[in-house]
C-alpha cells in the first residue's frame, strides 16, 4: 500500500476509489460509487432462454436482482470450486449482480494514471474495459459497467 | 403551474366529459329542464373561473356558449345545429385545455371569433325567435309549446343571460356548499361568505367560490347519470376525497409488499409445527387480506368511466352516417380496476363505432327487414366470478359469413373445402384474425372488422378474451371477458426440470395426471405427442422442451416418463397441454416486472417473489400459445376436433402438405396447380365464348375475360360447358381452359423433376402419379402482357440483387418469376445455410427475401445471423411465410426483419421491396 500512497502523492489531481474484484485471476476495478453492496449470491433462479451470461434471478431483500456470471461474460472457464461473490451495481433504475469469483480492497487510484486499452486486448475485453491501472506488479482493469450492460440488451431494447 | 390551476384543469376535463354526455341526453328531449339547468350550470362555471384564472380565450367561448344556452332556458326551440355548435364550442374548450396543460398554464393563442360569432349569431336569431316564440311557425309549434311550459314562471328577457337564472343556478349549487366547505376547497374565494344568495350584485365574485364545488359534484353524479337525471339538483353530501393516482400506486405497492412478507413468515411458522407466532399471524393474514381488499377497492372504479365519451362518439357518428342511433348502457356501476378500465377504453371505444359503422344499417333497409328505423348499441357489463364481462350489442344486420368466406379464401387463411366444414360461428372467428381487414377495402368485403384483430390483441394483452355471437338480420354481440384486477395474480407453481414456475391460473383449464395405465395417457401421431381427453385430441407440449432447458431426444423421453401433469391451458381459441414435471400449490403473487434485460422473453410476463424468498418466474400464457403454434405439427391440426383453432390451421399451411387443384387439359396426364391461387372455378356455357381480336373471351362480371390455354393450339369444347379455373389478381382475371377437373387433394408438393418447358414447374407424384406442376407465371401475362409488370416496374429494380431463400421448391419456382417480372435479378438458394454461404462468399445483394419455417435454420434464425454481421446489418431482409400472426411479426421484428409478408400476397411481396428500396435510397439522398 505505501507504494500505493506515494503515487497518489506524487500525482495531483482527483483520485478515484476502486472496488476491486478478481475474475479468472484478473484484477478488476470497479468506481466505488457504483457499487451498492457485496453479497453471496443464493438460491439463484435460472431464467430459461435468457443470454448465456445471465445466470438468472436473485432476491436481494426484497429486490429482484438479475446476476450476470462475469465469468461467461469474459469468455473464461466457469469456477471450479468455492463460491462465487456478487457485486451489486445499479444500472438505468434497475439492480443487478455481478458474480465473480472474490473481492478484493478498495484502491485509491488517480485519474490521471489510468492508461488505454492496449490496442491488441481481446475484443470481448475491450468492450468492456474503460482503460488499464499499472498497479504495483499487478494490472487492473477498470469495469465499464454501462458497457458491460448496455451490450447485453437486445438490440430492438436498446433501439425503444 | 400552479395547483389552482391543475385543479382547475382536471376538474374542468372532468365537467366538459359531463357536458358532453348531459347535450346528446338534452338533444333527445329538449324540453328536459333538470339536464339543461345541468348544462348550463357547468358551462357557466368553466366560463367563471377562466376569468378568475385571466385565461380570455376560454372565457370568450364559455360566455358565448352559455348565452345561447340561456335562450334554450328560455324556451326557444332546440335544433340539432345549435346543439351541434355548442358541442364543438365545447370540443375547442377541450383543445385549448390541452394546449393550456402542456404549456404549463400558459393560454395558447389563437383566435376563436368564427365559432364566437357563430354563437352569437345563433343567440340574436334565437333571441329575434323567441318574444314571438307564441307565434312561432307551426312546423317549430309543438316544441316551442312543451318548452314554453317548462319555463313559464321565468320572464322572458331577450338578448342577455337573465341574474335570475344565474342566481337559481347558484341555489342549486348552494345546497352542498356547507358539506363541500369542510373538504380542502382549493379556489380562494374573493367573496369570504358562502355563495351570496340574495345578493344579486357580486355575481362575478361569487362565482369562483362556487366553482369547485359544482363541479366536484358533477363529478360524483358522472358514474350514475341516471341517478342525478331524476334528482332535482346535485344534493349528494359530499363524502369523497380526491387522492393521486401515485398515491394510490404506492399503497397498492406497500400492500402487495405486505402479502409477500406475510407469504413468507407463514411459509416459516409452516415449519415449525408448535410456533406460538401461529396465533398472532394469523391475525396479521387477516389484517393483510383485508387491507389488501381495501386498497383494491380505492383502485376500483366504475365501467361507467370508460363508457363516458361513448354517447358523443355514437352522437357524432349517427349524425355522420345518417343513421338514428340509440346508445343503451347497463350496468355502468359495475367497479373494476383503474389500470384493466384504462386498457379497455381505447378497444370499446373501436368496438362501438364498429356497431355504428358497419352493424347497424341504414334506416331504409331496417324498415325493409321490419325493425324500427332507430338502431340500438347495448352496452352491458356485469360481474361473473373474478371476472367481467361486457358485452357490446347492436341490433343491425350481424355478420356476412359469405363475405367472410370468400375474404378468408382470398387471403389464404383456408381453403375453400375447410371453410365449407366450418360452422357459421367458425368463421365469424376469421375476423378477429391479423391483419384481417388491413387489406385493400376490405370494409366495403367483409363489412365489419376494421382492426378487431388489434382489439382482440389488447384484450389479449391484459389476459382477457373476446368472443362474439352474430345472427345474419338479427344482430352482433362480442363478449368481452377480463380480469377484475392485475396486480395480484392468482397462479399455479409447477416444476419442470428441477426449476419452478407460476403459471396465472385464469389460463388453466384444468390438471391432468399421467399415467401409463390409466385412461389419461400421452400417444403420438407421428412424433407429436397428444392427449385424449374427452373426445379431443389436445397438443402437448413439455415445459423445459417450449422453455428450451433441453431440446431434441431429452425432450421425447421427458415426456415418455409417463409421470408427469398435463397443464390444459386455454389462451384465446386456442387449447393445448403443457406438461410439467411436478405440480405443488397455488399461490397469489404480486407480479413484478422483470429487468429490461430479460423483458424481450415473450415466454415469460413477469417474476416474483414466492414464500420462501426465492424468485420465480411467471410463465406468459400468450407467449406458450404463440410458441405451441409454431410447435403444432399439421398431424395434430388435422385431428383436432377443437373447432375453432385457427392458428393450427395455419400452421398446415405452413408444412409442407399444400391444396393442389388436380385437372386435365390437352393431354390425358394429370396437371396441377396450387388450389390457394386458384380464385375461382367456373364452368361456362360454350355458346358463351366468344372471339375478338384472335383471342377467345367470356363475359365474366361485367368484363372480358381473356381465355388462356394450356398447350398453345388448344381449341375450347363444341358444344356444352367448359370448365375453367379462374384466376384473379387487383380486379383482373384470366380463364385457363381445362377439359376437366379431377379433384382437390392435400399432399406433398415436391418437384422431383424440373422442367425446361414453358409454363410447366417440373412434375411431381401426386396421389401416386406422375403429375406436371403448372407454372402460373407463365400464363397469366398470356392474358394481359403486362400482368407483372403493371407493379410499376422501373429500371432501377433491374440491376437489384435479390437473393431468395426457400426450402421448397415450389415457392421458389413460384416466386422467383414474379421477382423477375418485377424487374429483379433473383438469386436463388434452398436453404438458410447456403444462403450465408454464398453472402460470405463475398456474393452482393441489394436484398435478401427469406422463407421462416425451414430445417436446420429457420428464418429468424437466418436474420439474427446476418444482423449479427456487421457487414450486413443494414442489408434489408423481408421475411415470407405462410403464418402471420401478430407473435410472428413481433418475433420477426425483434429477429431483425424489415418487413413480414404473407407468402401468397405477392403484390405485398413487390411492394415491401419497393419500400424498402425506396426507403434506402431515400437515406441515400
Amino acid at each position: 500500500m505505501t507504494s500505493l500512497d506515494t503515487s497518489v502523492a506524487n500525482t495531483s489531481g482527483d483520485t478515484i476509489q476502486y472496488v476491486t474484484v478478481l475474475i479468472g485471476g484478473q484484477l478488476f476495478g470497479l468506481p466505488i460509487s457504483q457499487v451498492h453492496d457485496v453479497f453471496v449470491p443464493e438460491s439463484v433462479t435460472r431464467v430459461p432462454l435468457s443470454a448465456p451470461e445471465v445466470a438468472g434471478v436473485l432476491n436481494l431483500r426484497g429486490r429482484i436482482v438479475t446476476a450476470i456470471n462475469m465469468r461467461r461474460r469474459l469468455h473464461l472457464p466457469p469456477l471450479k470450486e468455492g463460491q462465487m461473490m456478487a457485486v451489486g451495481i445499479e444500472y438505468k433504475q434497475e439492480s443487478y449482480g455481478l458474480m465473480i469469483d472474490s473481492v478484493g480492497e478498495v484502491l485509491n487510484l488517480p485519474a490521471s494514471s489510468a492508461e488505454p486499452n492496449p490496442s491488441n486486448l481481446d475484443k470481448r475485453w475491450a468492450e468492456i474495459s474503460g482503460g488499464v491501472h499499472r498497479l504495483d506488479g499487478r494490472l487492473m482493469v477498470i469495469l465499464d459497467v454501462a458497457r458491460l450492460l448496455g451490450a447485453m440488451f437486445t438490440e430492438p431494447m436498446a433501439a425503444a | 403551474m400552479d395547483d389552482l390551476l391543475r385543479e382547475f384543469i382536471t376538474e374542468t376535463n372532468e365537467s366538459l366529459d359531463v357536458v358532453d354526455v348531459e347535450l346528446v341526453k338534452f338533444e333527445q328531449e329538449p324540453n328536459n329542464a333538470t339536464i339543461l339547468d345541468n348544462i348550463f350550470r357547468l358551462v357557466h362555471t368553466i366560463k367563471g373561473t377562466c376569468g378568475f384564472l385571466g385565461l380570455p380565450r376560454l372565457e370568450g367561448i364559455a360566455h358565448a356558449a352559455e348565452t345561447l344556452m340561456g335562450k334554450f332556458r328560455e324556451g326557444v326551440p332546440v335544433t340539432p345545429e345549435a346543439v351541434s355548435l355548442i358541442l364543438s364550442s365545447i370540443d375547442r374548450i377541450k383543445e385549448i385545455i390541452a394546449d393550456l396543460e402542456q404549456a404549463e398554464g400558459e393560454e395558447p393563442q389563437g383566435d376563436d371569433s368564427d365559432l364566437i360569432s357563430e354563437l352569437e349569431r345563433m343567440s340574436t336569431d334565437a333571441g329575434a325567435v323567441n318574444p314571438n316564440a307564441p307565434k312561432a311557425p307551426v312546423v317549430e309549434e309543438p316544441v316551442v309549446e312543451v318548452a314554453a311550459e317548462q319555463t313559464l314562471e321565468r320572464p322572458l328577457r331577450p338578448g342577455e343571460v337573465s341574474l335570475d337564472e344565474l342566481e337559481r343556478a347558484f341555489r342549486e349549487t348552494a345546497v352542498e356548499v356547507d358539506d363541500a366547505a369542510e373538504a380542502a376547497a382549493p379556489a380562494p374565494a374573493p367573496a369570504p361568505e358562502p355563495v351570496a344568495e340574495a345578493e344579486p350584485a357580486p355575481v362575478a365574485e361569487a362565482k369562483p367560490a362556487a366553482k369547485p364545488r359544482s363541479s366536484r359534484t358533477e363529478r360524483l353524479e358522472a358514474g350514475d347519470q341516471e341517478k342525478s337525471e331524476e334528482k332535482k339538483g346535485p344534493s349528494v353530501s359530499n363524502q369523497s376525497i380526491r387522492v393521486a393516482v401515485d398515491t394510490l400506486e404506492h399503497l397498492m405497492t406497500m400492500v402487495s409488499e405486505l402479502v409477500l412478507t406475510r407469504n413468507q413468515l407463514l411459509e416459516i411458522v409452516r415449519r415449525h409445527e408448535d410456533s406460538e407466532f401461529k396465533v398472532p399471524l394469523q391475525r396479521l393474514s387477516n389484517v393483510t387480506a383485508e387491507l389488501q381488499e381495501g386498497v383494491m377497492a380505492t383502485r376500483m372504479q366504475p365501467i361507467g368511466n370508460a363508457w363516458q365519451k361513448l354517447p358523443r362518439i355514437v352522437r357524432d357518428l349517427s349524425q355522420e352516417l345518417e343513421k338514428p342511433i340509440e346508445l343503451e348502457m347497463i350496468g355502468a356501476e359495475t367497479e373494476l380496476d383503474r389500470q384493466v378500465l384504462e386498457m379497455i377504453k381505447d378497444p370499446l371505444t373501436h368496438m362501438v363505432r364498429n356497431s355504428a359503422d358497419h352493424g347497424l344499417e341504414m334506416p331504409a333497409d331496417r324498415r325493409a327487414a321490419g325493425k324500427p328505423d332507430k338502431g340500438t348499441i347495448t352496452l352491458a357489463a356485469y360481474h361473473e366470478g373474478g371476472h367481467i364481462i361486457i358485452e357490446v350489442r347492436d341490433d343491425g344486420k350481424g355478420l356476412d359469413v359469405d363475405k367472410i368466406k370468400a375474404k378468408v379464401i382470398e387471403r389464404g387463411l383456408a381453403s375453400e373445402s375447410e371453410v365449407d366444414k366450418m360452422s357459421d360461428a367458425q368463421i365469424h372467428k376469421y375476423i378477429f384474425a391479423a391483419g384481417f381487414s388491413t387489406a385493400a377495402k376490405v370494409t366495403s368485403v367483409s363489412g365489419r372488422g376494421v382492426g378487431m384483430d388489434v382489439v382482440r390483441n389488447n384484450i389479449e394483452l391484459i389476459g382477457g378474451t373476446v368472443d362474439l355471437r352474430s345472427t345474419q338480420g338479427k344482430g352482433t354481440s362480442f363478449i368481452i371477458k377480463i380480469p377484475l384486477t392485475l396486480a395480484i395474480v392468482s397462479t399455479l407453481i409447477v416444476e419442470a426440470s428441477g426449476d419452478r414456475f407460476a403459471i396465472p391460473q385464469l389460463s388453466v383449464v384444468e390438471l391432468v395426471r399421467v399415467q401409463t395405465n390409466s385412461e389419461h395417457r400421452i400417444e403420438r401421431i407421428k412424433d407429436t405427442p397428444v392427449l385424449r381427453l374427452r373426445n379431443k385430441l389436445l397438443p402437448l407440449v413439455h415445459l423445459s422442451q417450449l422453455l428450451g432447458i433441453y431440446e431434441g431426444a431429452d425432450a421425447e423421453k421427458a415426456i415418455d416418463d409417463d409421470n408427469g401433469f398435463i397443464v390444459v391451458m386455454q389462451v384465446g381459441s386456442q387449447t393445448f397441454g403443457v406438461v410439467v414435471d411436478g405440480v405443488f400449490h397455488t399461490e397469489e403473487i404480486v407480479v413484478k416486472p422483470m429487468s429490461t434485460m430479460l423483458r424481450n422473453l415473450t415466454m415469460f410476463s413477469g417474476n416474483t417473489i414466492l414464500g420462501d424468498g426465492s424468485v420465480i418466474m411467471i410463465i406468459d400464457p400468450n407467449g406458450v400459445a404463440s410458441a405451441m403454434a409454431s410447435h403444432a405439427s399439421s398431424s395434430v391440426a388435422e385431428q383436432l376436433e377443437d373447432e375453432n383453432d385457427d392458428q393450427a390451421r395455419k400452421a398446415l399451411t405452413s408444412n409442407s402438405t399444400i391444396s393442389l387443384l388436380l385437372f386435365r387439359a390437352g393431354a390425358p396426364e394429370p396437371k396441377a396447380v396450387p388450389l390457394s391461387l386458384v380464385t375461382r372455378l367456373e364452368e361456362f356455357e360454350v355458346s358463351k365464348i366468344e372471339r375478338s381480336n384472335g383471342r377467345d373471351l367470356v363475359q365474366y362480371r361485367g368484363a372480358l375475360m381473356p381465355l388462356v390455354y394450356v398447350n398453345a393450339g388448344d381449341q375450347h369444347k363444341i358444344e356444352g360447358t367448359q370448365p375453367m379455373l379462374v384466376f384473379s389478381d387487383s380486379g383482373r382475371s384470366m380463364g385457363l381452359v381445362v377439359d376437366e377437373i379431377v379433384d382437390i387433394v392435400e399432399d406433398n408438393m415436391n418437384i422431383e423433376v424440373g422442367s425446361d418447358r414453358p409454363g410447366v414447374l417440373g412434375s411431381a407424384v401426386i396421389k401416386d402419379r406422375a403429375t406436371e406442376i403448372l407454372d402460373l407465371g407463365y400464363y397469366l401475362p398470356q392474358a394481359f402482357e403486362d400482368w407483372f409488370m403493371r407493379k410499376e416496374m422501373d429500371i432501377q429494380a433491374l440491376t437489384k440483387k435479390i437473393l431468395f431463400v426457400d426450402d421448397s421448391s415450389f415457392f421458389r419456382n413460384m416466386l422467383t418469376p414474379v421477382l423477375k417480372a418485377a424487374g429483379y435479378d433473383v438469386t436463388t438458394c434452398s436453404s438458410a445455410t447456403a444462403a450465408l454461404e454464398l453472402l460470405e462468399d463475398g456474393g452482393k445483394y441489394q436484398a435478401v427475401v427469406s422463407d421462416i419455417e425451414m430445417p436446420e435454420m429457420n428464418g429468424f434464425e437466418f436474420c439474427e445471423a446476418l444482423r449479427r454481421d456487421p457487414r450486413f446489418r443494414n442489408l434489408p431482409v423481408l421475411a415470407l411465410s405462410a403464418m402471420v400472426t401478430p407473435a410472428s411479426i413481433e418475433r420477426g421484428r425483434q429477429a431483425g426483419f424489415d418487413d413480414y409478408v404473407a407468402k401468397f400476397d405477392r403484390p405485398g411481396l413487390i411492394a415491401a421491396l419497393k419500400d424498402v428500396f425506396s426507403g434506402e435510397m431515400g437515406v441515400a439522398a
